[in-house]
Order: C-alpha cells, then sequence, then structure tokens
C-alpha cells in the first residue's frame, strides 16, 4: 500500500522533472532551480524522523550552493551583506506575522502600516522638527495602537482577522496618501538623523544592522514562543480555543497580545525600510509586504489553521524567499519569473511539510498500537473479571 | 421478519480494531425486507463502529458485508448509497442554510439538462412536497430548515434517504433531542417506511421504543454478539440482563452512608443561564459528596455546568464555596477557586489533541511549572509522568499526541489535567460517553477516590445505569428547572424518568 504510494510519487516526481528539464532548454536557469528542488525535497522525504526546520535548512544550503556554482558573484562581500540587510528588514516583521498566524488569525495591512509610518516618520523628524526618540515612540505607538484595534475588533467583535485587517490595508494606504497630499516624503540629506541610517544601512563588524536586529529579536521571541508559559498559551489557544478557554486561558488577551507584538516588529521595520529607501513613496512603498511576510511564515512551516510554527522556520523561511529573489537575478532569469519562483518554491515546501506532518504521525499511531497490543492485559480487575465473562 | 425470505443485509464476521481497543470482534448482522431491527448495547459496545463500517464511513479489518446475497465493498457514504443503504446519524446533516427541497435533494438535483446544468426548480419543489406528504409533514417544501424544530429537521433527513430510494436506512440514536410527541411521530414514520418495505436499523439506549417497534433486538457488548431477542421476547429486563452481562452493583464501589451532613458546602443559588433565563436553579453538595445530575438531553444541565465554570455568561447567580462568596466570571476565576469542569466533549473542549499529552496536563496549571514566566521543562516532564503513573493513562509516552489515545485514555488526561491542580469541586459531564467498559469502570472508582478525598463531585450522566450508581443524590433537571433532588433511599429508575419528563418526584 504505502509502497504503492512511494512509486506513485516518484513517477510524479519525474514527469515533473521531465516537464521543468523542457522548460529550462526553452527557458534557462529556472527550470534547473526547480528540478534540483524537488530531488532535493525528495531525498529529505526520504529521510527518518527530521526536523521541518533541519529539512528547511538543507533546502536553504543547497539553494545557496547551486547558485554560488552557476554565479561566483553570489558570495561576493557585497551580495552576501546586501541579502543580509534584506533578511534582516523582512525577517523582524515576518516574525510578527507568524505569531499572528499561529493565533489562527492573519495580519495584511503590515505594507500599508509601513508606508503611513514611513510618511509620518519623515513629517515627525524633517517637518515637525521631533527628537529622534521621540519619532521612534511615535512609530511604535502608532503600530502597536493600530494592531491592539485589530486584536480587540477580532476578539471583542468576534470578527474575522482577514476583514479587519483587509478593511486596515485599504485604510492605512489611503491615509498615509492623504495625509502626505500623495507626495513621496523622504529624508534627503537631512542631519542629524544618522543614528537612524546606522540602523538600516550600517554594519556591526561587517554585518549589516537589519540582521543584527533580527537576531537579536528572534533569540527574544525564539525563548518568547518555545519556553515561556505566553508562548504555550498562544499555541494552545492557534490549535483549540475552546479547549483553551476551558483550561482557563484568558484567549482574548493572548491573541490581542499577538497582534500588539507584531505591530511593534512593523514599526521597527518600518523604520528600516523608511531609511533603506530614503524615500517613501505612499502609493508604493511597502506594497505587498504583508505577503512575503505570510510566505516567509507558511514557508517555514506555521500553518494558516493556526497552532503551528517556530521562530527558526519564519527566519529560514525569510532567508529563503531573500536568496530566491537574488537567484532570480544573478542566474538571469527573466524578473518577470520572481514572483513565479518564489510561488513554485512555496508550493513544493508546503507540500513536503505535508506529507512530513503525515508520515511522523502515521509512526506515532503505529507505536500507540503496538503499545496497545503489549498492554492489552486491562490493569483494572473489573474490566479482566468482565471480559472474561463475556465468551458466554 | 418473514421467514420465508433471504435477508435483505448479512453481515457476518465483522471485526474492527481501534489503538487500544477492540472495538468489533467477529460481529454478525442480518436484517430482513421490513424489519425493524434495534440494535443495543450499552455506550461502546459497538453499535456506532458496526453501522459506521455499514455506511462506509470506517473500514473493516475483516469479515463480510452482503446485500441481497452478494458481498459488497463499502468504503464510503456514497458507495453504501449505491446499495441504497442510508445512514441518518445521531448528529443532524441537513443543511439549515437552505430550504427543505433543496436539502432533500441535495446532490440529485434534477437538472434542465443542457451544458449548465440549470436546477430543475420547479420540478424539485413539487416531488420534494411529494415526499414530505408521503412522510405526512405538512410543510412546505420551500420552507428554510432554519425555521424548523430539531424534529422536523431530522424528519427532512428522512424524508432526504426516502427520496434516495433507501431500502436499508440506518438510525444512530434518532431520538436522543426529541421530546415525547416528537418521538411519537418519529416512530409513527418507522411504522410507515416499514409499511413502504424498508428495512430500518434502529439504534436506541431508549428501551422503551425498543419494546414498541423493534421485530428483532440484537445486542452487543463489548465488541461482540451476545445474542438477539424475537418479537415475543424484547422486555426491557432481559435487554438490560444482556447488555450489562453483570450485576450493576460490581461496576460501583459505594462509600456507605452519603455525606449530605454538610450539604452546603458548595452551593449554586439562583443561577439563570442563557438557555432557561427564566428558571433560577439552585443545588447544593456537601464535601465529598457525589451529587448525580439527570435529565433528557437538553434540559440544561450542561448549561448548568458551564455557567457555574464561567464558561457561558450567567445571567445572575450567587455561588458559595466554604462559607465564601465567588464571583466566577471567567473559567480563570473558577480554576483559582479550585472549581473545575470535565466538559461533555473532550475532543474539542477537553483536549487540545494536536498537543500531547503532557502539554495537556499542564495547560490550566501552566505557571505553576514556570519561573519568571518561563517554563520549567523538568518539573513539567515530571508532573506530567508522574499523572499518568496515577491514574494509568495508557501511552508509551507522555510526548504522544492525544488524538492517537483512545477515548478513555483521552478523557483521564483531561481528568489529569485538574487533579495535578488539587481540585475541590470537580464537574463531570457525561464522562463516560464513547469510551470502553475498562476506562469506564477505573473513572467511575477515580469519581469515588475524589469523594473520599473530600473533594465535592457533580456528575452529569443520561445513563441510567451510571447516575443511580455512582451518586450519593441525585439531582434531576427538566427543560431548565431542578424538578427534584433523590437521596438514595428514593433512588430507582422510575423515579429519576418520571422527575426528568417533568411529572413531579
Amino acid at each position: 500500500m504505502s509502497m504503492k504510494k512511494e512509486i506513485r510519487l516518484l513517477i510524479l516526481l519525474l514527469v515533473l522533472g521531465a516537464n521543468v528539464y523542457r522548460a529550462y532548454s526553452a527557458g534557462g536557469a529556472f527550470g534547473i532551480v526547480i528540478s534540483v528542488l524537488i530531488i532535493v525535497v525528495f531525498i529529505i522525504y526520504r529521510l527518518e524522523g527530521i526536523k521541518k526546520e533541519a529539512g528547511l535548512s538543507i533546502l536553504l544550503l543547497v539553494l545557496c550552493t547551486i547558485v554560488a556554482i552557476y554565479n561566483p558573484k553570489f558570495l561576493q562581500a557585497i551580495n552576501l551583506q546586501n541579502l543580509a540587510r534584506q533578511i534582516g528588514a523582512f525577517g523582524i516583521f515576518s516574525i510578527g506575522l507568524g505569531l499572528v498566524i499561529i493565533t489562527g488569525g492573519i495580519e495584511l495591512s503590515v505594507g500599508s502600516m509601513m508606508a503611513l509610518l514611513g510618511v509620518l516618520l519623515s513629517m515627525m523628524l524633517t517637518e515637525w522638527g521631533w527628537a529622534i526618540p521621540l519619532a521612534i515612540l511615535g512609530c511604535f505607538a502608532v503600530a502597536m495602537s493600530l494592531d491592539f484595534m485589530h486584536g480587540l475588533l477580532i476578539t471583542r467583535m468576534n470578527m474575522q482577522p482577514f476583514i479587519v485587517t483587509l478593511c486596515g490595508l485599504l485604510f492605512y494606504r489611503g491615509l498615509a496618501r492623504f495625509i502626505t497630499k500623495d507626495e513621496t516624503k523622504g529624508f534627503g540629506t537631512v542631519g542629524g538623523l544618522d543614528s537612524l541610517r546606522y540602523l538600516a544601512n550600517g554594519n556591526l563588524f561587517g554585518i549589516p544592522m537589519p540582521f543584527v536586529l533580527l537576531i537579536i529579536i528572534s533569540l527574544i521571541t525564539w525563548v518568547l514562543l518555545h519556553w515561556s508559559v505566553y508562548g504555550r498559551y498562544l499555541f494552545a489557544t492557534g490549535r483549540n480555543a475552546e479547549a483553551a478557554r476551558y483550561a482557563g486561558i484568558n484567549t482574548r488577551r493572548i491573541i490581542t497580545m499577538a497582534y500588539v507584538i507584531s505591530g511593534a516588529l512593523t514599526a521597527i521595520s518600518g523604520i528600516i525600510f523608511a531609511f533603506y529607501t530614503n524615500s517613501v513613496s505612499p502609493a508604493n512603498h511597502g506594497n505587498a509586504y504583508e505577503l512575503y511576510g505570510i510566505a516567509a511564515a507558511v514557508l517555514g512551516g506555521c500553518s494558516l489553521r493556526g497552532g503551528e510554527g517556530s521562530i527558526i522556520g519564519i527566519v529560514i523561511g525569510t532567508a529563503l524567499l531573500q536568496v530566491l529573489r537574488n537567484l532570480v537575478n544573478l542566474l538571469g532569469i527573466p524578473s518577470s519569473l520572481d514572483f513565479a519562483v518564489m510561488g513554485a518554491v512555496i508550493l513544493i515546501g508546503v507540500m513536503a511539510d505535508q506529507i512530513f506532518a503525515e508520515r511522523r504521525n502515521r509512526r506515532q499511531v503505529i507505536l500507540m498500537r503496538e503499545s496497545a497490543r503489549a498492554d492489552m492485559r486491562p490493569a483494572n480487575p473489573i474490566a479482566a473479571d468482565h471480559s472474561g465473562g463475556t465468551g458466554e | 421478519m418473514n421467514p420465508d425470505s433471504s435477508p435483505v443485509l448479512l453481515m457476518k464476521g465483522i471485526s474492527k480494531r481501534f489503538p487500544g481497543v477492540m472495538a468489533l470482534d467477529d460481529v454478525s448482522l442480518e436484517v430482513y425486507p421490513a424489519e425493524v431491527v434495534a440494535l443495543i448495547g450499552e455506550n461502546g459496545a459497538g453499535k456506532s463502529t458496526l453501522m459506521k463500517i455499514l455506511g462506509g464511513v470506517i473500514e473493516k479489518d475483516s469479515g463480510s458485508v452482503r446485500v441481497d446475497g452478494q458481498e459488497v465493498l463499502i468504503r464510503s457514504p456514497r458507495e453504501a448509497s449505491l446499495y441504497r443503504i442510508e445512514f441518518i446519524h445521531q448528529e443532524l446533516s441537513v443543511l439549515d442554510n437552505l430550504d427543505i427541497g433543496a436539502n432533500i435533494f441535495l446532490r440529485r438535483e434534477p437538472t434542465r439538462g443542457g451544458p449548465l446544468k440549470l436546477i430543475d426548480r420547479k420540478r424539485l419543489y413539487r416531488e420534494a412536497d411529494s415526499v414530505l406528504e408521503k412522510l405526512g409533514l405538512n410543510l412546505s417544501s420551500r420552507t428554510p430548515l432554519s425555521k424548523l424544530s430539531i424534529a422536523q429537521q431530522q424528519l427532512v433527513e428522512i424524508a432526504r434517504s426516502i427520496n434516495a430510494g433507501a431500502r436499508i436506512l440506518i438510525m444512530d440514536e434518532p431520538t436522543s433531542s426529541l421530546t415525547l410527541t416528537e418521538t411519537r411521530l418519529l416512530l409513527e414514520t418507522i411504522r410507515d417506511l416499514k409499511a413502504h418495505g424498508v428495512s430500518i436499523i434502529y439504534i436506541s439506549h431508549r428501551l422503551d421504543e425498543v419494546e414498541e417497534i423493534a421485530d428483532r433486538a440484537v445486542v452487543l457488548r463489548d465488541g461482540r454478539n451476545v445474542g438477539s431477542l424475537e418479537r415475543g421476547e424484547i422486555k426491557r429486563d432481559r435487554m438490560v440482563r444482556m447488555m450489562v452481562g453483570r450485576d450493576l452493583q460490581d461496576f460501583f464501589v459505594h462509600a456507605e452512608g452519603a455525606r449530605i451532613g454538610n450539604g452546603d458546602w458548595f452551593s449554586v443559588r439562583n443561577l439563570r443561564t442563557l438557555k432557561y433565563p427564566q428558571h433560577a436553579v439552585s443545588l447544593s453538595v456537601g464535601k465529598g459528596e457525589v451529587m448525580g445530575l439527570a435529565g433528557l438531553v437538553g434540559a440544561g444541565r450542561s448549561e448548568l455546568a458551564r455557567a457555574v465554570f464561567g464558561v457561558d455568561e450567567s445571567l445572575a447567580s450567587d455561588i458559595n464555596l466554604a462559607g465564601r462568596s465567588l464571583n466566577i466570571r471567567s473559567p480563570q476565576d473558577a480554576i483559582e477557586e479550585g472549581i473545575y469542569l470535565v466538559p461533555e466533549d473532550r475532543r474539542s473542549s477537553g483536549l487540545v489533541v494536536d498537543f500531547n499529552v503532557r502539554e495537556n496536563i499542564t495547560l490550566p496549571g501552566l505557571e505553576r511549572y514556570a519561573t519568571a514566566k518561563l517554563i520549567n521543562s523538568a518539573k513539567e516532564a515530571a508532573v506530567a509522568k508522574e499523572m499518568c503513573r496515577k491514574i494509568n493513562i495508557k501511552t508509551p509516552t507522555p510526548e504522544m499526541r492525544a488524538a492517537n489515545l483512545s477515548g478513555g485514555n483521552q478523557q483521564k488526561v483531561v481528568l489529569a489535567k485538574w487533579l495535578a491542580l488539587s481540585p475541590k469541586v470537580l464537574i463531570f459531564d457525561d464522562p463516560t460517553r464513547g469510551i470502553d467498559v475498562g476506562a469506564k469502570a477505573e473513572i467511575y472508582s477515580l469519581i469515588r477516590d475524589l469523594a473520599a478525598e473530600g473533594v465535592s463531585l457533580i456528575v452529569i450522566s443520561s445513563e441510567m445505569e451510571e447516575v443511580l450508581g455512582i451518586s450519593d443524590r441525585i439531582a434531576v433537571m427538566h427543560e431548565g428547572k431542578i424538578t427534584g433532588i433523590l437521596s438514595r433511599a428514593e433512588f430507582s429508575e422510575e423515579a429519576v424518568m418520571r422527575l426528568a419528563t417533568g411529572g413531579k418526584g
């Protein structure tokens, strides 16, 4: 039965591979990348008991190796630094989105919120003459209170997260354009902002600051998610809110907290992006960034059904996505295929994850059956007595 | 039954094993045309499993199923339908966002033909109306389902099966949520169907219904056939003896001399639930006393339990424990006071089934196993392991996903959650539903142990034997009111039943 299934899978992969090869001969490196990835996923699939994050890391390494072989420029310091900077900036808010996704929710307004924060930051610093700490505080206050509101609407009014944050996506974008009269805001060469510029564009011992920040933040959130009481409650709430409530968990507070944390991380990413681009066009800044975040989280093992995911997974997911974007550039794949590559890789990743999960559970069920067989004699004398009496 | 005809259905040597329990062991069942066969047995006897196999919901491990003498393989409800076997589940499976006609014709919509497959609405409603008429339902098939009572919705479900050409109709506890008059109507319908040549397999705990309607009763116990009774032999006593297979008293270890001396240790006064806001309910339980809470489904027992635990909002209540007045507005408040609930539906409310056993056990008390809000894994693992050992949770390791445990062991995990927090008051909502006999006995003895330790217990139960066996006193509810409280001397099935149906004690 399972043998048959695996043969089917192998045939499917061969057919896919053949098609991909044809695509390669017609279209270039895109095909080879996808086919190698499929083979790697298949190999990982054959390995017993491998952890999700380990599998993803292997995928990431293989991907980097392919790109490095095809184009040695990949390993140049300037490219790696740039890549790390992108991973840092995208990774920070993706972690926030991941936490929200673990509650079973979603946050679609991240990109718009960053546009709003970007223009506000520019106005606070260059037009209203606020001090830097005050402006940063302002960004945090705006992002966290908006997300607090999302949390309240979702938990108190029982509104669907998708809808609440979709309205946020539209509303904040509109607001950003309105308060700027649709003009691009920026920091130009205004003096006195070096510390913030350093945050986005500087390096610490050669490591880009956003990446350093990502490492710090992922360490903190890793402890929060995987070692703290809050983290456990978050998983319980996301997996089964009713059971969590019956266990005495204040699920409303847990969910709202996740949105607020996401808001804070969005603020950090927002400040970085504002100074990274140095000019913020309210209509385009941060467009579709929420989708990058969702993609990274899902690729990293978060389930949109909630209750599943890890910080390491989200970070590796972000890295994978950014390497893919980098690869499209370096391998001379038409940049119009940018999204297609990402879509294909995410699909394959999530598919593989699904298969792993089923295998893991099958193993547990088998273990359970074996132990039940070894344990057939009931421990309770009443039950034993009783089963003896049914043979009449 | 017509002895000359051959059986329309013959199930032979059916076996099915679930992790940790042999659900069916060499079970056979035959059904003749136009026969009403009652399938009876305790919860966990294997009735539902057998019928799910017939209905294509689950696969059998071994055995054969013959329809009209032909061996058949039924792998899905769709395939069961091909052999004109229809299953009416205990939970309604009608869609209440559609109207009656749409429900009756679901998946069989008459079309006008053509590539668009437009629905022939006129024909649909006309034919649906005639099916309703045949069943004696005086309703237009354009009525939205949401306007119907539960009983009427159930009849719509039957109408759907009839319209699909059902020859064998499986009914799993069809009367469990019906009132007495509605039950009458359903039994009438069954006689009608029988007259039209339909065979019915009728699963019910209500033995008086079985006495009234069944041509033959097949009894299962612990996944095996224990015998079958013909029309004249179907009597309540005989059925009970065959179902239980032993003297009930063996099951229940009784602490002699009920502790009603301090009957006010835990008390609920004037509680109004959202479902029955017109009735104020009062109930008090002594320290170390087991208060059974009996009544029919829908009598408001679960609502009462949830309101006390703070999961449901209550309109007004006055809850006292050991002389102190409590203000319980959420489960957190109740847990703080040592008042815990083992809920009715363990898979959706009692457990996070995707969590492992350890995570489930420590969930409500997690803060106790944490330092500075960070979980102390060693402490957590020790607690989980200790609880598994203490109440004999059968799992190879506490890291096993709760979903993979048998029902009885899952229920023990739910219990372990609360036992780890030393309860003062423990409310059980139907604690032994759907679990095997061995685990059941263990849970009964746990309940007695807790009582002996001075915990006050409220046990909601729909099984007469259970509630009579386990309780020190029994409070009986009917339509949101407590209609009477029986002391041990007054215990009898008749007394409980009378109060449960709204009669005077």
